[in-house]
This record gives structure tokens, sequence and C-alpha cells, in this order.
């Protein structure tokens, strides 16, 4: 009997282990900090399906609509995000989109500058203003949410000013003439695939114009910039060194410069990066729109804030992931233009907005308590 | 005296008119550890930030292997061979056991411009090292966070080790552990030393250093004391020494006079 038991409690505490091994794997999971941005998607997703399977959202075009606005958002979630883990706020991203925007448009139209030539000189701008970001928040020590708070009015009174200086008027249009030949700006504004969607048209499979055009003509650039920032952050923050000093500066700002970590050129750096995403995105908009407005990504500093907190980033710095960011930003935008296919009225998208963050912010705070508790 | 690893003569340190440490003296041998006494506000922080290469003394000769030496600034202490483990103990609680142990000095693999962070090797050097110190770190990827008190002291002194520290400055180790946790950080203090380090223990817990230590110096008020081997002086009078002693027992007194008014 004896023998027999011992088999039996053996078996047991194999069992016992194997349940173990699969707890800690979901545990794993849970500690990711994306787990929630990607599980928002999904439930998005489901209940767009259920509201809204067959009015059209999920066509060729509807799809591409939704992520065309998640991309735009993506782009400077993403940068937001980096900045965030790194331990530090950009709230002048969205006064930057506007500068950046009468930055083309001004000197392209009115100081007869080729078009390539604007776009770099926007993309210098940003570099400076991204710098004098971060060396503001590192010699002086404030908080960047003061600096950069600054930073936005001081951007967009400068955007205004000096648009209605040269100008006269708030808008800046005429830019679409100069798009083609242009060496630079087809980076910004050309569809890609163009080819897969003449062929499903041609098949029948997506929606088609009257005049037999697909009427989804491709992937708009914003998905194509989008990706390849999710993909290169993502590989930045996991595989490089400089991916570890951006967690270690905004984890703990002293042990990192105790251990030899430059803090201070770390945060310049991630300053200048979401001023040159808030370039990318106004730069894209801009050729789309073919005119820059003064007002341009008005408050799109909060929304991709949210998005990276959705996405799992704590206000506190030092972890989250791009990852989750990108879902953030596809979560909102999905349900900005979810929204027009439903019944529902679009005042309540900022609704959402504020509830999906207060949600994402309790439920990270746990997240986080579960990675740090002691055994 | 040439056989001592680092010598620390007549250090001064002035922050205007305050004198902050005048006069210290600390000799070292390898394998030796010198536990440095003082309560609140004897100067050791300044001690540790000299040592650390933070501050610079105004008076006084740093001799590291026979050779008299400057630091300016942390980065040569470090480079020197002194490792410099502070309270706060750099660590980012939610960062992982390997992401800490190279934080700063990571090992990088690949082409030029395209090194990447060569996770794999990191992760491999970190669990050996925290096997050695017997720390079994299930996953060297789990954060931090997760780990007990003393198990992250033995971290990052285990990473001071690792990136070729050959005299350790301990700022406290011991002062938010409980009995246990304390005695696993000590051991390994004590197995670090006889591999041939020298250890500069700082703390005011004389019930911790005594055990552990080869001499004591003792700081009051920006002065050393004196240095003191083992075998000349008690607990008791290093206690005593550490201008908390009378305090302690005119807590005593007060208290047993509390406990028979009570009763």
């Amino acid at each position: 009997m004896s023998e027999k038991a011992k088999s039996i409690k053996s078996k047991k505490v194999s069992g016992q282990d194997e349940r173990l091994k699969e707890v800690s794997k979901l545990r794993l999971l849970l500690n990711r900090p994306e787990l929630g941005a990607v599980g928002g998607a999904v439930l998005v997703f489901i209940f767009f399906g259920i509201v809204a399977g067959d009015t059209g959202m999920f066509s060729a075009y509807g799809t591409l609509n939704f992520l065309d606005v998640s991309a735009n958002l993506g782009i400077i979630a993403i940068a937001a995000a980096m900045l965030m883990i790194g331990g530090e706020f950009d709230l002048s991203i969205g006064s930057m989109i506007g500068f950046a925007g009468i930055c083309i448009a001004i000197p392209a139209i009115y100081w007869g500058w080729p078009l390539w030539l604007s776009i770099i000189f926007a993309f210098a701008m940003a570099v400076l203003v991204g710098y004098f970001n971060g060396i503001l928040v590192v010699r002086t020590g404030l908080p960047s949410f003061i600096v950069t708070l600054a930073m936005l009015f001081i951007l967009r009174g400068a955007t205004l000013a000096i648009t209605r200086l040269i100008t006269g008027r708030t808008q800046v249009p005429g830019l679409r003439v100069l798009i083609e030949n242009d060496p630079i700006a087809w980076m910004f504004a050309t569809d890609t695939f163009k080819w897969l969607f003449t062929w499903l048209g041609s098949m029948n499979l997506i929606a088609l114009r009257t005049d037999g055009t697909p009427l989804a003509t491709g992937i708009p650039p914003s998905v194509i910039w989008f990706i390849a920032a999710t993909l290169f952050a993502t590989w930045i923050l996991m595989k490089t060194r400089y991916g570890n000093w951006i967690f270690a500066s905004g984890g703990d700002k002293n042990g990192a410069t105790n251990v030899g970590v430059p803090v201070g050129r770390v945060k310049i750096s991630l300053f200048i990066g979401t001023a040159v995403a808030a370039t990318i995105f106004a730069t894209i908009q801009v050729l789309d729109a073919g005119s820059a407005d003064t007002m341009r990504g008005n408050l799109k500093e909060l929304e991709a804030i949210a998005a990276a907190v959705v996405g799992g980033c704590l206000l506190t710095g030092g972890y989250g992931s791009a990852i989750g960011a990108a879902f953030g930003a596809l979560i909102f935008g999905t349900v900005s233009m979810g929204i027009f296919y439903t019944d529902v009225d679009t005042d309540w998208f900022k609704v959402f907005l504020g509830a999906m963050m207060l949600i994402a912010v309790v439920f990270n705070n746990y997240i986080r308590k579960r990675v740090t508790e002691s055994k | 005296m040439s056989e001592n690893l680092i010598e620390f003569n007549n250090i001064s340190k002035f922050f205007g008119k305050v004198i902050a440490l005048k006069n210290v003296t600390m000799r070292l041998k390898k394998g030796e550890i010198m536990c440095l006494l003082g309560d609140n506000g004897a100067g050791k922080s300044t001690l540790i930030k000299t040592l650390a290469g933070v501050h610079k003394p105004d008076e006084g000769e740093i001799v590291i292997e026979g050779k008299k030496t400057f630091f300016d600034s942390p980065k040569d202490a470090l480079d020197i061979g002194i490792g410099t483990v502070y309270q706060d103990l750099a660590l980012v609680p939610l960062m992982s056991v390997t992401r800490n142990f190279f934080m700063g000095r990571e090992p990088l693999k690949g082409l030029p411009f395209f090194k990447t962070f060569d996770i794999e090797k990191a992760n491999q050097i970190a669990a050996e090292r925290m096997g050695q110190i017997g720390i079994d770190v299930r996953d060297p990827s789990q954060a931090v966070g997760t780990m007990s008190g003393g198990e992250r002291q033995c971290l990052a002194i285990s990473r001071a080790i690792y990136f070729g520290a050959k005299v350790l400055v301990l700022d406290e180790p011991t002062s938010a552990l409980g009995v246990h946790q304390a005695s696993m950080v000590l051991k390994y203090v004590v197995k670090a030393a006889s591999q041939g380090l020298a250890v500069i223990l700082i703390t005011h817990n004389v019930h911790h250093a005594y055990p552990v230590g080869n001499s004591f110096t003792v700081l009051n008020r920006g002065k050393s004391l004196g240095t003191f081997n083992k075998k000349d002086i008690s607990r008791e009078e290093l206690l005593g020494m550490m201008a908390g002693g009378e305090e302690l027992d005119k807590l005593e007194v007060e208290l047993e006079e509390m406990n028979r008014i009570n009763n």
C-alpha cells in the first residue's frame, strides 16, 4: 500500500508543479505592459463588429479610414510613450504639429523654396525645439509638465503670429501642386500597394467608384510610418543599450546617473523624438490636405499621452511599451471613426476617451503592484 | 605600509565655513573589512562621497596600491576600482534583474552602428553571479521589485564586484533590513572580503558591524576618533564612542523609570 500511496503522492505533486508553471506563464503575460491595450483593442473590435458590422466600417475603405486616423495618432503616441518611459512629458506635441505645418508651407509658398527643402527645414526646427525642451528640463530640473506647457503656448502663439505677419491669414493653402516630382514629399504623400487595391477592385472584391477605380486606392503613408515607428521603437526599447538607458532614466534618475547612464542626453534625445514625430504627423497631414493650418494638432498632445497611458505607460516613468501605445492609438482611432457608423452621437467620443483612460490607469496601477510586489 | 591596498591620509573637506571632515585617515589591506561608524551628522555621507569621487577632498591624499591618486569624477573612482554601493542601491524596481545588473554597462553584440544589447549573454551572467551568492533567480528577466531587500543589496554588491571593484564602499547596507536579511548581506560581505577585496562598511549599527569588521573607525562631528583593531575594543566601548552610547544609557534609565510608574 505504501508503494502505491507514494506513487500517487508523487503524481499529485508533479501535477501541481505543472499547474504552477501554467499559472506563472499567465502571470508573465499579465505582467506585460501592453496587455491592457491589446485586450481593449480586441473588445473595441468585437463591439463594433456587433454594432456596426454591416455598415461598411470594416470594408476596405472603412478600415483604411480608421487605420489612417489611428496611425496618425500612433506616430506621436509612440514618441510620447518613449518619452514617458524616460520619465518626462511633452505637452508641446500638438503645438509642434501646427508649427511644423507652417514651417513647411510658408517657405514653400511665400519664399519660393522647393518643397523638399521646406520639409527638411521643418524637421531641423523640430530638432531645435526638442533640444530646447530637453535642455531646459535637464538643466533646470523643473518638471517637464511645466516646461513643455509653456512651450505649448509659446509655439502655438508664435505659429499664429508669424503666419498672420507673413501671410495676413491663419491658413496657407496651395501645397498640393508642389508635391508632384518632389524628391522627398512622396515619402509622406503616397499611397502604397495601389496595385493590390486595383487588382482587388478588378476582381470586384472591394467597393468601386462609378468610374471603375477602387474606392480605397492604397495604404495611406501614415499607416506605413506608424508600423515602421512601432517596430523601430520596440527594437530600441527591447534590444538596444539606449533602450535600457531609457528605462533606467525614467525608473530612477539618480540611480541611473550613479551607474554611469547619461540621463541628460537620453532625455534630450527623447524630447527631440517627440518633436520629430509631431513633424512627421504634420508633414503627412499638410501634404494630404494641401494646406497648413495654424490650429492643426490642437490637443493632440493629450490624446498622445492618453494613448500611451492606455498602452501601459506609467505616469511616473520607467515602465511601458511602444506596442502598447500603438494599440492605445488603434483603440482611439477605431472608436473615433467607428462612432460615425453607429447611432451614437459623436459628442460621446470624448467621454469614451476619458473613461478608457481612467480604466487604463487603474488597471496599470494594479499591474505595477503585481510586478513590484515582494515575495 | 606599502602593503595597504588603499590609504586615505588626513582627508579634510570644507563646505564654506563648515568643516565636514577634518584629518580623517583610513588604511585598508586586501581582504580587510573596516567598519566606519558614526551617528547621523558625523560626516559619513561626506566621506562616502569623497571616496566615490563625488566630492574632491580639500586636504589630504588618496593612495591606491602605493600610488597617489586624484579623482575628478565618480567615473575616475570607478575606473580605479572603488565600487560604491549607495543606500538607494541604484536599482530600478520595475526593471529586470539583468537590466539592472548591466544598467549603464550593457554588453553589446553585432555590427558597428547596429550594435544591440546582448540580452542572452547578460541573462546568463546575471543568473550565474546571483547563483554564486546563493540567490536562485529563477528568471533573470523578473523585476527587481519582486526581490527582498537583502537580495537587492546583494545584487547591487555583486554588480559592483563584477564591474571590477577592488575596494567596496557600502553605505548602510543593513539599515533597512530585518535580522535574517541583514545577516545574509553581511555573510556575503565577508565572502567578498575573503576573495581579496577591501571593504569599507558604513553603518551606525554596531551590532551589525562588530561580528564582521576587522577594524573600526569611529567618526564624530567630522573627526575620526581613531581606528581600532577588533581585539583592542569591545562592542560596548564602540557603542559608547558613537555619541549614541550615553544617550542610550539615559534612555534605558528613563524607560525603567516609566515602567516603575506604570506598575
